[in-house]
């Protein structure tokens, strides 16, 4: 069924109020989809939880007193027990789920500045961290609570704004204010990480600094999104690489302009194929690929724009993972977090 | 001897006059008047140069024509004209307006500063900075730059 045919709209569900300051970025729990964890300014992280009998959503603990400075973005193990919360000040924090309450069982010391951004590969034996500070740490989880550095990337010339694992191989991406995208990889098991591409301005990338990078379910095409006000789309031939044929390359697909006026910091892929956008225009975007079976292959078309999602900037979307229904989370400087569900207009 | 200042004899101008900005043939106090450039312009002119006794206007570093705003669109740009084309102040100074305008102006305004086109001679990695929120965000959470933001910030000792 066509999505661009169905008479679509996404509406608000809930919306979550607590933080004191701007809400940096949203996770949904990979495991259990009634768990959402927010974070922000106000130098907190709050995991709210749904109520399973009245469907209506509530803070459940509030993780504080452990980042001194804003929690710029926070991340969920594959096995949906562990929180890692990147902090401007310098560190991140590894906060366990004992069910009743979350403690912060470990933290990673060594960038020199504000930590941005923290992404877990796909089985969790993997942490990325990036930074001001123009690195990308590869840390290795050893268990018992212990994280080693495997490896420090240096390349990027500006701040780092996010790491983000692809969804099936252990290749890691960096996007930056530097305007590009890399790709960091180990060609053998050894685990000696490379810089194997970099997506700039001459292979059709970004003209300005590119904020997020969000993979689809298969991992063969990704999004970035850039204060060049576009989102691009990129594919790779990630058949080549499970077969061990080596590297194979993102290229350029297209580039959405003009659905957004003020920059675009975040777009996230649905596991169904539908792409979201958040920008400081406080507008939502929705993006479908309408041509998926033709043969002049993909067009990727707006299937609808929310405007004034939020009062403020929208500073993160993020899919449920939850095939049941199509939830949206959304975070903003107003301070709100809102649930948002893409439904068929009666 | 080196004073160590950026630009040592600035040349100071006349303070423009304060016009009052209400409209008299406006008779209905709950009327809502939209907000212009000269009433932003009063928000960030008395802001204090980081290295003189001086305000912006004074300066000349900032004017009337310096502040472009769209009420109805709920945008503003200031753009800023730095005393010497290599003024290490520059961020200092960018930041302070934005602050100034953070504090004054309502949540829906969106805020964009930047320096003259050929005011500056790092202009466009400048702006860039200027207007990275992120980056904004984390250099009002160092306490010496907010210090020093504060200090411009701060009213000036021959203002009525």
């Amino acid at each position: 069924m066509d999505l661009m045919e169905k008479n679509l709209e996404l509406v608000e569900v809930q919306k979550l109020e607590g933080h004191t300051d701007r809400v940096w970025n949203v996770a949904w729990n990979p495991v259990s989809s009634s768990l959402l964890a927010s974070c922000s300014g106000d130098n907190t992280v709050r995991i709210w939880q749904q109520s399973p009998l009245s469907r209506s959503w509530s803070c459940k603990a509030v993780l504080e007193e452990t980042h001194t400075r804003t929690v710029r973005s926070c991340s969920w193990s594959p096995s949906g027990k562990l929180l890692a919360t990147a902090s401007f000040d310098g560190t991140t924090g590894i906060w366990e789920d004992f069910g009743d309450e979350f403690e912060c069982i470990s933290t990673l010391e060594g960038h020199e500045n504000e930590v941005k951004s923290v992404s877990w590969n796909a089985s969790g034996s993997y942490l990325a961290t990036c930074s001001r500070d123009k690195s990308v740490w590869i840390w290795e989880v050893l268990g018992g609570n212990e994280y080693d550095c495997a490896a420090v990337l240096n390349g990027h010339t500006q701040d780092v704004k996010m790491v983000q694992w692809h969804p099936t191989m252990d290749v890691l991406f960096s996007c930056s204010y530097d305007n590009t995208i890399k790709v960091w990889w180990a060609e053998d098991d050894d685990g000696d990480y490379q810089c194997v591409q970099t997506l700039n301005e001459s292979s059709n990338g970004h003209s300005s600094t590119v904020w997020a990078i969000s993979f689809n379910a298969t991992g063969d095409k990704m999004v970035t999104c850039s204060d060049d006000l576009t989102l691009k789309i990129w594919t790779a031939d990630i058949s080549m690489m499970h077969s061990g044929e080596g590297y194979a390359p993102w290229t350029h697909l297209c580039t959405l302009s003009g659905y957004h006026d003020r920059t675009i910091f975040s777009s996230h892929w649905s596991s169904d194929d539908i792409i979201a956008s958040g920008a400081g225009d406080d507008a939502i975007g929705l993006f479908v690929d309408s041509e998926h079976d033709s043969v002049n292959g993909p067009s990727y078309n707006l299937l609808l724009k929310k405007e004034k999602a939020h009062e403020m900037d929208i500073n993160s979307v993020q899919w449920s993972p939850s095939k049941e229904n199509r939830l949206l989370a959304s975070a903003s400087d107003d301070g709100m977090v809102k649930i948002w569900q893409l439904e068929t207009k009666p | 001897m080196v004073s160590g200042l950026i630009n040592e004899n600035p040349t100071v101008y006349e303070r423009k006059e304060r016009r009052v900005r209400t409209d008299s043939t406006n008779t209905d106090e709950f009327s809502v008047e939209p907000i212009d450039q000269l009433e932003i312009f009063d928000h960030i002119r008395d802001i204090r140069d980081p290295e003189h006794p001086y305000s912006l206007e004074q300066l000349k570093v900032l004017t009337e024509d310096s502040v472009e705003v769209d009420d109805g669109k709920s945008y503003v740009r200031v753009t800023f004209t730095p005393t010497v084309e290599h003024c290490s102040m520059a961020t200092i100074i960018g930041l302070s307006v934005r602050v100034k305008l953070m504090r004054s102006l309502p949540p829906r305004y969106k805020i964009d500063i930047r320096v003259a086109p050929g005011s500056h001679a790092t202009e466009a990695a400048l702006n860039k900075q200027l207007n990275d929120k992120e980056r904004v965000a984390a250099a009002l959470e160092n306490p010496n730059l907010v210090e020093m933001v504060d200090e411009c910030l701060s009213p000036s000792f021959d203002d009525a």
